[in-house]
């Protein structure tokens, strides 16, 4: 019976689901087959409701001939929630332990993997400033949604947020005071023109994209738990490639190497704040 | 009156408690059998920045192993797994751990309704979920979902809870198949999942 009830009510179900990815992969080349099933299900699950249908079949075709409809559910599905100083600890342990050895470097390079909306990469541009390592870094900062990337390039945010920030910011160990780095517009805030001087802003999709080379840091940080472990162990492959020898790999604060291909590949530098380091090769 | 619980397989229990949660938990989780061969996954609504204080204090205090949920994680039997803070918690359908930081759903994250619904889909009938104390109605649609799919839904009695918003809800909108004193939750399960020897 529980064989019966699941056939039903669920193969249906993922096999509608199955085929909407394909179509969107299809229409749109954008390849969701590898997310984390539970996710993509919630989702699409959550768009359905809202937009009062009543099946996949309908979804799938609003999909295919509105290109707005797929621009909605592909927010749905990216999620781009994040913050500035997300984690404040991390940003401590990266101007504390990572800073002083980065400085022994002449030059180096950055790159942000699922940026969103840009709060983290001008976070970091932040640090460098402070650091005095802004005029010899460059970062990079990518994702696949173009939507998002256009709201990164402004860097104007809600005012409302600039108190979870500024928070955020002090306790991250900021030199300053946070509103230096901003000017106040009614509703919003624009982030300061020096924070984007070395941001170089690019769509880049982790699933299909390839290589950066020889960065020095890394980060990927809630990104990684939306893909399955086939799709992770791909992409983390792809951030080893990416780094150079001893670069650093940061991923979200419930994210880890554990469960993964590449675990042995890399060292612990921050087991709470999840910094990695790449082997050097014997 | 001496009734005959319904024997099943069960192979998982999914636990839901907001406000008086750790009381109600603090009564269950050490109480329940060392052989339970199943995992137990337990969301209690958290302030977004607590620690992993939860999975520390009851592993302290429990004979069954007890951790913060970790992304990817298979489940495993005799293991009790807390849903981090901040993060909503999936099952997903190969029985591993899914985290996510989507909006909140019920004004919580995590929320008792995602562990629910994908719990449910995952294990359709083989699933227990068990509504405690609470003052919101987060849960009382991951109930109808394992409704559907034909789980078992246990409510805490509304007497015996701290607050009793969660479980009246549970028990008024989506129906529970049991309601139980908080005292009696923990030798029902042991009861209905012992093994048959
Ligand atoms: C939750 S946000 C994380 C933002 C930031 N890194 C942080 O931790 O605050 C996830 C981001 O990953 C992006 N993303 C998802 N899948 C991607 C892919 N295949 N390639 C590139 N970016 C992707 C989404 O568009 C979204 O902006």
């Amino acid at each position: 019976m529980t064989g019966d009830l699941k056939n039903k009510t669920l193969e249906n179900e993922r096999l509608e689901i199955q085929m909407l990815l394909e179509a969107i992969h299809q229409k749109y080349g954008y390849n969701f087959k590898d997310y984390a099933s539970a996710h993509t299900k919630r989702r699409l699950h959550h768009r359905l409701n809202i937009s009062n249908m009543s099946n996949y079949a309908q979804m799938m075709h609003r999909i295919i001939y509105d290109e707005d409809f797929f621009n909605s559910l592909l927010l749905d599905l990216s999620i781009n929630i994040t913050e500035m100083f997300r984690d404040p600890m991390v940003y401590k342990k990266i101007r504390r332990e990572l800073i002083p050895r980065l400085k022994t470097y002449s030059f180096i390079k950055v790159w942000h993997a699922g940026c969103s909306a840009g709060q983290e990469v001008y976070s970091i541009s932040i640090l460098l400033e402070e650091e005095g390592m802004k005029h010899r870094s460059q970062i990079y900062a990518t994702d696949f949604n173009e939507l998002i990337l256009d709201k990164a390039k402004k860097g104007i945010y809600p005012l409302e947020v600039m108190k979870t920030y500024t928070g955020n910011y002090q306790q991250s160990g900021g030199k300053n005071d946070f509103s230096d780095y901003y000017t106040a517009d009614y509703d919003n805030v624009i982030l300061r023109q020096s924070l984007k001087e070395k941001v170089l802003f690019s769509s880049h999709n982790l699933v299909t994209d390839g290589v950066f080379g020889e960065m020095n840091l890394i980060f990927c940080r809630n990104v990684l738990i939306y893909f399955n472990r086939q799709l992770q162990n791909r992409v983390l492959k792809l951030f080893y490639d990416s780094l150079c020898p001893g670069g650093y790999l940061c991923l979200g604060s419930k994210e880890s190497l554990k469960f993964t291909d590449m675990e042995d590949k890399f060292e612990p530098i921050a087991d709470r704040e999840k910094i990695y380091r790449k082997k050097r090769l014997p | 009156m001496k009734e005959t619980p319904i024997k099943k397989k069960y192979e998982a229990i999914v636990i839901g408690a907001s406000a008086g949660g750790l009381a109600a938990l603090t009564a269950i989780l050490p109480n329940l059998s060392k052989f339970l061969a199943l995992p137990v996954i337990v969301v209690q609504h958290l302030s977004p920045d607590s620690d992993d204080f939860l999975a520390t204090h009851f592993n302290r205090i429990c004979s069954l192993c007890v951790k913060e949920a970790e992304d990817k994680e298979p489940i495993m039997d005799n293991t009790i797994y807390f849903a981090p803070a901040n993060y909503h918690l999936m099952v997903e359908q190969d029985k591993t751990i899914a985290l996510s930081t989507a909006e909140r759903v019920q004004y919580s994250r995590p929320a008792i309704d995602v562990l629910f619904e994908t719990a449910a889909d995952a294990y359709a009938d083989r699933l227990i979920g068990i509504i405690l104390t609470g003052s919101n109605s987060d849960g009382t649609k991951g109930i109808q979902r394992i409704r559907e799919l034909k789980g078992l839904v246990i409510a805490q009695s509304p007497e015996s809870a701290q607050v009793n918003i969660m479980p009246l809800s549970a028990i008024n909108q989506a129906g529970v198949d049991k309601i139980l004193d908080l005292k009696e939750i923990a030798p029902y399960i042991n009861q209905i999942t012992e093994k048959e020897t």
